[in-house]
């Protein structure tokens, strides 16, 4: 006992769990968060380049909104990063891990990309796009079916699978180029008369448009429908949607069918509406950025639009400071790092409290 | 009076967000003696034991041990005072025995030595008057013995202050009177024994003095000798309440559910439901009792579709014409498309029930939100409903747009054993639907019952605490492993009788007659 008493010492402060916020302070805890991390992110800029933070921001502002190309160019990449993030988000809501975003993507994009090349100057340009158009919805399907129903009949690890299926798609890609490319240089000369049409001689805007519909249609999928209503309980509780009787099977593989759709949609608009051509990195790890932009919105459709936002800010910005002042890109890595930290980290704030302990009279004498 | 105290709470106060859990608590318990804290649930029971056993911290008050005042901020603490807590949820390894259970975590210099550890096992064990085998692995185990070993734990890390979190909600009434045996015995021995519950004749049974909490406050300690259950319940509730059920004569039953020889089995082949019969009658309550574990959960699954038969039927007769129907090997969707009106409160809430993350509305529409032929989702309907079930069952809730998970454990259990009855079942299976409720609300889900069979409903009530069973079913089936042991009725049935069934092994003929006898 004697031992005991001499280290007789409240813990100066505790953790105590948080009741009901308003959503006012949801906001500036955010708020103070982002702020926090740029202020961090300065600091750490200027101890390892020696540059002066202000400068930085304003450069990587500049990167963004500096020229009406860069905006448009921003819109562009928000919208394919959104695009992604809306399509992997379904499953997930259901709790399906899939990974396998790049590889549906890809894979939609290498239907766009062969269709042009090998019906191209087969049929009117209406009639390509349409066809083009399912190639792509189809291929996306199939990259994501295929796990699904795995999943859905023995329970296999839909990770693993997804994972796996990007790899088949690069490898797919990467033989088309290998054997249809004519001049054998495995680079495929952009296709720009079998393109999706360009609005107004803009040629991001449709792109975007179409990646807004798919947000509002998302939006309304998930919060009215009858079946998005079953994603939710299903990935909820798996005993509570057999309990009332939905085929659980049946919602994953469904569920997984408008994700691999919307995946297949996005290889379209990124390779028929953007590059039109196709190699291995066309998709460049978008597939995986936009499962961190999903869950940072919480799932939220329109959410995702700030967190794709914030994400090509970060990315643009970093290859401006990159061009212009010649900071290694790798800074925005780290930057996006840093400020992923405070994001996740505030929810701890939003959660819990940090209390004083009150001490009693004799203790603190 | 030289009574020595062993622990004493002063002022203590504890709150989580706006909730206050414990408020300025009072409370002192002397060596030698076993201390009952009793309240309902939410009362501040647990969460004032867990801050003596280190798991919370008060945000002010100080708790005093031995005269010298402590400071407790993790379970390793609350042993340097010896002072053991014994979980509700058991917190042991299932692969290892229970010798090795015991060892484990022990730092002492000694190093790791498991004889040495069974011998001082063993001793304990005899001291007190413990019946189980050290060697023996956990999973191997029936929960009562599970329990001994959580007891052991403590005792084999000296504890002389040893707190129990509602210890008997699990065991039957023969291995209740055990355990309160080796409680007394340690109390001779000296040791200091904190009991939380809720049931009332346990605590006149067991305790020297009762400290009564409700809503976070110490209300007052008692001699039991000097009190009574009706002034504890008084002082419990904050007003005088009545605790009888009433139990009307069945209405003209007539069978709506046969289930004949089920029987199903596991991963690994062993049974789990073993040849069960029983008919289900209208305007009846149909109580089962068993200990946890013992097949209930699986023979209701069995009856809403959700558990697989291997053999065995299921015969439903529809209300108005008495057609049969047979509901073996359907799904709940397929049940529900024969037009028949099954109900079912799962024991698992949260898990199975509701959706926890949903808000009211949400968790109402589940039963109904497939109806119709649009697409979207109409949550006009369910919206009524809600409000309705909130308003007629008198659920405590912000608004029907709460995310449900929020609620407190009765009122969830509102929410769902009023969607439940909104459909208007001809058939209505409840288990352990009064599960960690406080008494007013458990009264409220026995009428609730109660009016079901009124209105003519089959009612299936799969229940733990006995003296409820007898006082509120008319017919008591009694399972063990999967088996049925006995159908009683609930009018002339005895507790002793049921816990008998319960516990009786399975295959000797003798043990039948025993209890026939």
């Amino acid at each position: 006992m004697g031992k005991v008493s001499k280290k007789l010492k409240s813990p100066p402060f505790h953790i105590a769990k948080r009741g009901e916020t308003t959503w006012y302070y949801g906001i500036i805890v955010r708020a103070v968060a982002i702020l926090s991390a740029l202020i961090i992110s300065g600091i750490f800029i200027t101890v390892v380049t020696g540059k002066n933070p202000l400068i930085v921001y304003t450069t990587m502002f500049d990167g963004v909104f500096g020229h009406i190309d860069r905006v448009w160019d921003m819109l562009h990449k928000t919208a394919i990063l959104l695009g992604i993030s809306l399509a992997v988000t379904p499953a997930f809501k259901m709790r399906f891990w899939n990974i396998g975003a790049e590889g549906q993507v890809l894979i939609g994009g290498l239907a766009t990309v062969m269709v042009m090349l090998f019906l191209g100057d087969k049929m009117p340009l209406p009639l390509l796009i349409l066809v083009m158009t399912c190639a792509s919805v189809i291929a996306g399907i199939i990259w994501a079916f295929v796990p699904a129903f795995f999943k859905a009949m023995w329970n296999t690890n839909e990770t693993l699978f997804t994972l796996m299926m990007n790899y088949v798609a690069i490898q797919l890609v990467a033989w088309f180029l290998k054997f249809f490319v004519k001049s054998g240089s495995g680079v495929l000369t952009p296709m720009h008369e079998y393109g999706l049409p360009v609005l107004f001689g803009n040629e991001q805007l449709l792109n975007i448009i179409i990646v807004v519909v798919v947000t509002v249609a998302l939006y309304i999928y998930l919060k009215y429908s009858k079946q998005g209503y079953e994603i939710s309980v299903v990935g909820e509780s798996e005993n509570t949607a057999k309990y009332i009787g939905i085929n659980v099977k049946k919602v994953i593989i469904r569920t997984l069918i408008i994700s691999g759709a919307i995946c297949g949609l996005m290889g379209l608009l990124l390779v028929g509406g953007s590059t039109h051509t196709i190699n291995t990195e066309v998709v460049g790890g978008r597939g995986f950025t936009a499962i961190m932009v999903s869950w940072l919105a919480k799932f939220h459709p329109i959410y995702m639009i700030l967190t794709a936002f914030l994400i090509v800010f970060l990315e643009m910005g970093a290859s401006q400071l990159n061009m212009v002042i010649g900071i290694s890109s790798s800074i925005s890595d780290i930057m996006t790092g840093i400020i992923l930290f405070f994001i996740i980290g505030c929810e701890f704030f939003l959660r819990y409290k940090i209390v004083r302990t009150k001490r009693s009279k004799e203790e603190v004498k | 009076m030289a009574h020595e105290i062993a622990l004493e709470c002063r002022g203590i106060t504890k709150t989580f967000g706006s909730v206050i859990a414990n408020n300025n608590c009072n409370l002192d318990v002397r060596k030698g003696e076993i201390l009952a804290i009793l309240g309902e649930n939410g009362s501040g029971k647990t969460t004032l034991m867990n801050m003596v056993a280190g798991i919370y911290f008060p945000d002010e008050g100080e708790i005093v041990i031995n005269g010298e005042k402590a400071v407790i901020s993790s379970p390793k603490d609350a042993f340097k005072y010896k002072i053991g807590m014994i979980h509700q949820h058991f917190k042991l390894v299932n692969v290892f025995s229970a010798v090795e259970n015991i060892a484990l975590g022990i730092k002492d210099k000694k190093g790791y030595n498991l004889s040495r550890v069974n011998k001082k096992v063993v001793e304990i064990t005899q001291r007190y008057g413990f019946i189980i085998d050290p060697e023996k692995r956990i999973c191997d185990m029936s929960v009562s013995e599970k329990q001994t070993v959580e007891i052991l734990k403590v005792l084999y890390r000296g504890a002389d202050i040893l707190i129990l979190d509602e210890p008997t909600a699990v065991l039957t009434p023969q291995e209740i009177e055990n355990l309160f045996g080796i409680l007394r015995r340690m109390r001779e021995d000296g040791k200091s024994i904190i009991i939380i519950t809720h049931k009332m004749h346990e605590v006149l049974s067991i305790s020297d003095r009762v400290a009564v909490l409700r809503k976070g406050e110490h209300i007052a300690t008692v001699n039991t000798a000097e009190t009574n259950e009706a002034e504890l319940t008084e002082m419990m509730m904050g007003k005088k309440v009545d605790l009888n059920i009433r139990r009307s004569e069945p209405l003209n039953p007539v069978n709506r559910l046969e289930v004949s020889g089920i029987t199903s089995t596991d991963e690994e082949g062993r049974k789990i439901l073993d040849d069960i019969s029983f008919t289900a009658r209208s305007g009846e309550i149909l109580g089962i009792a068993g200990i946890a574990g013992s097949g209930q959960r699986e023979l209701l699954e069995a009856i809403a579709g959700l558990h697989k038969l291997n053999s065995g039927e299921i015969v439903y007769y529809t209300p108005e014409t008495n057609a049969p129907e047979n509901l073996r090997d359907k799904t709940p969707i397929q049940i529900r498309d024969l037009g028949v009106r099954l109900s079912f409160v799962p024991e698992d809430r949260l898990g199975m029930g509701l959706v926890g993350n949903m808000d009211i509305i949400d968790n109402i529409m589940l039963r109904s939100y497939s109806k119709g032929r649009s697409v979207f989702l109409k949550r006009s309907e369910p919206k009524n409903l809600a409000e309705q079930i909130i308003d007629e069952l008198e659920v405590v809730t912000p608004s029907a747009n709460t995310p449900i998970r929020q609620l407190s454990g009765g009122n969830v259990q509102k929410v769902l054993v009023g969607r439940e009855i909104a459909a208007s079942p001809s058939v209505l299976m409840a288990a352990y639907p009064v599960r960690g409720l406080d008494v007013n609300s458990s009264y409220t889900i026995y009428n609730l019952l109660n009016q079901q069979k009124e209105n003519g409903v089959a009612v299936i009530f799969v229940g733990e605490d006995l003296d409820v069973l007898i006082e509120l079913c008319d017919r008591i089936l009694v399972i063990n492993s999967g088996k049925v042991t006995g159908i009683v009725d609930g009018r002339t049935a005895s507790k002793d009788e049921i816990g008998l069934l319960m516990t009786k092994s399975v295959q000797p003929e003798e043990n039948l007659k025993e209890t026939e006898a």
